[in-house]
């Protein structure tokens, strides 16, 4: 039997939503945002609603995110992502909106702008990518970096004194009156994914119910920074992350 | 026609509106008009001034150094703006808390006992349109007509109802004027 | 006639936004410029116009607003004064890099730092040569009256939609609080959305399967597409210096002697300018109404007439580095400047003019 007739309709088990351009991904293997990438564009692809999704693009590894999901885009400066959610959504009510942030665009230098969006409330969703480290400019300490982690900018491990505690930027969005959803989750194994994906999934229908902002945080592996394999990687957050970062829902009403 | 004048006192004391409805009484009468206050915290509490210019001609530049007319409400006011009014030009001011009255004479000087006569009508906060009439009595630049319209513009419409305790006001004003120094 | 209303250019500001077509202000308070934010929330325009009015966290949000609102194909606009400037100016230069049209309003006062609240004119560096990072440019506009205020949000908006830039108001503390009388402009519609879509096909309006995305961004790491962009935007600011000059003369025909000068000082010159002529002086009055592109052609043209030229600002001599560049060395090109938000008066100004020419 040739490779030729294996390809056919009735045989596929397995299909990349056309939401996912077919675009190689500029991100490291064993990363995680491909993955989020892909669980993202399903959802839209699945609610039907690829006509009405804005997505906003952070400064980070990230920032590609425009080559990979299929809608319309708009990349913004480092941290301000939830200001240009906020005109959007506002200007276009009708419209589903997110935005696509890392730990450093949204916890260190996008701290005001994620804030206040999510305390007034805006009806947007917002995907946190959580992998304690910058990952784009070279491995450098992120707010939500270990006690002890080592990265280009802590070489000796993020000492306390030094450099504070890790900043558990959700819980602080779980107690904001403005979001209406508030979850951490991970995409480490399939039963992650598929929890995360339903996370996502939820997000985006509270933004059509107007119910507030919908935060889901992915704790993920950045394996090229942290310097580990993909599995290891893998096995160093679940030890390591999931105590700091447990998974679940903070808030859903 | 073309008038300068200067309205200078404590914050609070309707200087600045005081300004603003003769400036909307200048555009109803077909004028132009600038209203140029000083602004910033020393308008909370501290000194106010706003300078009003009314003319048949285009207005180029709102900030002077000269006046027509100085409008004083104040020690403070009246030691800084009395001698930028023009020779020949007009000085009002309210005698209380003056301690040191204006000594120019070659402009004409008149007092309005603004805040007395505000208290005996029954009206204190028409204070500044008492000072308004005192003003218009000698310098009719606006017909009366056009204050009670300017009145209606630049107050909200849920005051309307004062408008003829206003006028009481400013008709006071007119009657209770004492002249200082006449040229 | 339509009706006359007296109002300061802060308020001129805000109802020439509603009345425009604008559909989105985001702000954050600072002196002096706080009414225009001020008026909008209590005009209420979500309820007749459908315009949006959002006081932000801070000025980096709101310019960033922009920025989002503007992808969208929407006229945005926001206002600030100098200090909040500064903060907008990383967002500005994104705005010009994603190549977006809004409007910034900058009622300037006083600086460095936190400075004075009183007027100034020390932000025209910031506002005509950059301001944020990279090589761009804005069309600045300095509005001299409070009609002047009204008009120039609809042409500010008319020209960041031409140039597809942001187009910025330079006004000042004394044009942004002196009341003056407004003709309100007849009243425009808000863009509909099939509007933008048709007249804006580049703005994040929604992928249809009838068009390839749109991706609204400043980034492009490929060297070769990087400067072919810089190019596009230097054809683009030579076009509006082609273009979009603006200008007044007032009694420069005769004039040997020229003054220079925007906003609210051009107003105070003007009236210099009647002193100097009763005393038959020849002076007259370059009043540049377009900062950036500036009017370096008429200064050129002018020269050979002049025997000086005269930049009165409130800095310590900004604009006039733009006379002296088109005056070229070819007559002496003066300066009077106050600062610490001192206004001088006609007679200051022409005490210096009088001053400068007898050196």
């Amino acid at each position: 039997m040739d490779v030729k007739d294996i390809i056919k309709p009735e045989n596929r088990v397995y299909a990349k939503t056309p939401v996912l351009t077919s675009t190689t991904m500029h991100y490291c293997p064993g990363c995680s945002h491909g993955t989020v990438h892909k669980l993202i564009a399903e959802v839209i692809e699945e609610m039907g609603i690829q006509e009405q999704t804005i997505g906003i693009s952070p400064v980070g590894c990230a920032v590609f995110a425009y080559n990979y999901i299929d809608i319309d885009w708009q990349q913004a400066a480092h941290g301000r992502a939830p200001a240009l959610a906020t005109a959007t959504k506002r200007l276009h009510p009708e419209k589903y909106v997110f935005t696509y942030q890392g730990d450093g665009d949204l916890a260190s230098i996008g701290t005001a702008e994620i804030m206040h969006a999510c305390n007034r409330g805006e009806n947007i969703v917002v995907i946190f990518i959580n992998n304690a480290i910058y990952g784009m400019t070279g491995g450098q300490m992120a707010p939500t970096t270990l006690i002890g982690m080592k990265t280009a900018t802590s070489p000796y491990g993020r000492d306390p004194k030094l450099h504070g505690q890790p900043l558990k930027i959700t819980n602080l969005i779980a107690q904001l009156e403005g979001t209406c959803y508030v979850t951490r989750q991970s995409v480490h194994n399939a039963a992650s994914a598929r929890k995360t994906k339903r996370a996502i999934r939820k997000a985006f229908e509270n933004s059509a119910l107007g119910k507030g902002t919908s935060f889901v945080e992915v704790v993920s592996t950045c394996n090229s920074g942290w310097k580990l394999s993909p599995v290891k990687a893998n096995e160093w957050m679940v030890e390591n992350m999931f105590p700091e970062y447990p998974m679940g829902d903070l808030k859903d009403r | 026609m073309k008038e300068e004048i200067i309205i200078a006192g404590f914050g609070g004391q309707g200087v600045l509106s005081m300004g603003k409805i003769l400036a909307y009484s200048g555009i109803i009468q077909g004028q132009e008009v600038t209203w140029m206050p000083s602004y910033g915290p020393e308008m909370r509490g501290g000194t106010a001034n706003v300078t009003v210019i009314l003319s048949d001609k285009k207005i180029s530049s709102p900030i002077l150094s000269r006046f027509d007319v100085a409008i004083i409400l104040n020690q403070q006011s009246l030691d800084k703006f009395e001698s930028a009014v023009k020779p020949g030009g007009l000085l009002i001011y309210d005698p209380n808390g003056i301690t040191k009255l204006p000594q120019r004479k070659d402009i004409t000087i008149c007092s309005i006992a603004a805040v007395d006569i505000a208290a005996e009508i029954g009206n204190s906060k028409g204070y500044n349109m008492v000072v308004l009439g005192s003003y218009l009595k000698l310098r009719p630049v606006v017909t009366m007509e056009n204050v009670i319209k300017g009145l209606k513009k630049s107050i909200p419409e849920r005051h309307h109802s004062l408008i003829p305790m206003n006028e009481k006001a400013i008709a006071a004003g007119m009657d209770r004027l004492v002249m200082h120094n006449i040229l | 006639m339509a009706e006359q209303i007296l109002m300061k250019g802060n308020e001129a500001i805000a109802h020439a936004a509603i009345r425009c077509g604008c559909d989105g202000y985001f702000g954050y308070p600072i002196t002096p410029q706080s009414e225009i934010m001020e008026t909008l929330m209590d005009e209420q325009p979500w309820e007749t116009t459908g315009m949006v009015v959002l006081q932000a966290e801070s000025e980096t949000s709101s310019i960033n607003m922009l920025y989002g609102g503007a992808s969208c194909g929407k006229k945005v606009m926001t206002s600030s004064s100098s200090p909040g400037l500064s903060l907008m100016c990383e967002g500005l230069s994104y705005l010009a890099g994603a190549e977006l049209p809004c409007l910034v309003v900058n009622v300037v006062r006083g600086g460095p730092g936190l400075g004075t609240i009183q007027p100034g004119q020390g932000d025209y560096f910031q506002a005509c040569k950059g301001g944020g990072h990279g090589d761009y440019r804005m069309v600045v506009l300095a509005p001299a009256s409070a009609q002047e205020m009204y008009d120039f949000v609809d042409l500010g908006f008319e020209l960041a939609f031409k140039y597809r830039n942001p187009s910025m108001i330079l006004a000042d503390g004394v044009v942004g609080q002196m009341m003056e009388k407004v003709e309100l402009r007849p009243m425009k519609s808000r863009w509909t959305n099939e509007e933008i879509v048709k007249n804006m096909p580049w703005a994040t309006t929604g992928k249809t399967p009838a068009r390839k995305q749109n991706v609204i961004t400043s980034l492009a790491l490929d060297a070769a597409v990087h400067e072919r962009l810089n190019h596009t935007l230097i054809e683009k600011y030579k076009r509006m210096e082609d273009e979009d000059v603006r200008f007044e003369s007032i009694q420069c025909e005769d004039a040997e002697h020229v003054i220079v000068a925007y906003g609210c000082m051009s107003r105070i010159c003007e009236s210099t300018i009647e002193m100097a002529r009763k005393e038959g002086i020849k002076l007259g009055l370059l009043r540049p109404i377009t900062l950036f592109p500036f009017p370096t052609k008429e200064i050129d043209r002018m020269v050979p007439q002049l025997k000086s030229m005269m930049s009165v600002e409130l800095s310590t001599g900004q604009m006039l580095e733009d006379v002296k560049l088109a005056v070229n060395g070819r007559i002496p090109v003066n300066f009077y400047g106050r600062l610490g938000g001192i206004v001088p008066s006609p007679e200051e100004v022409f005490e210096a003019f009088k001053k400068s020419i007898n050196n």
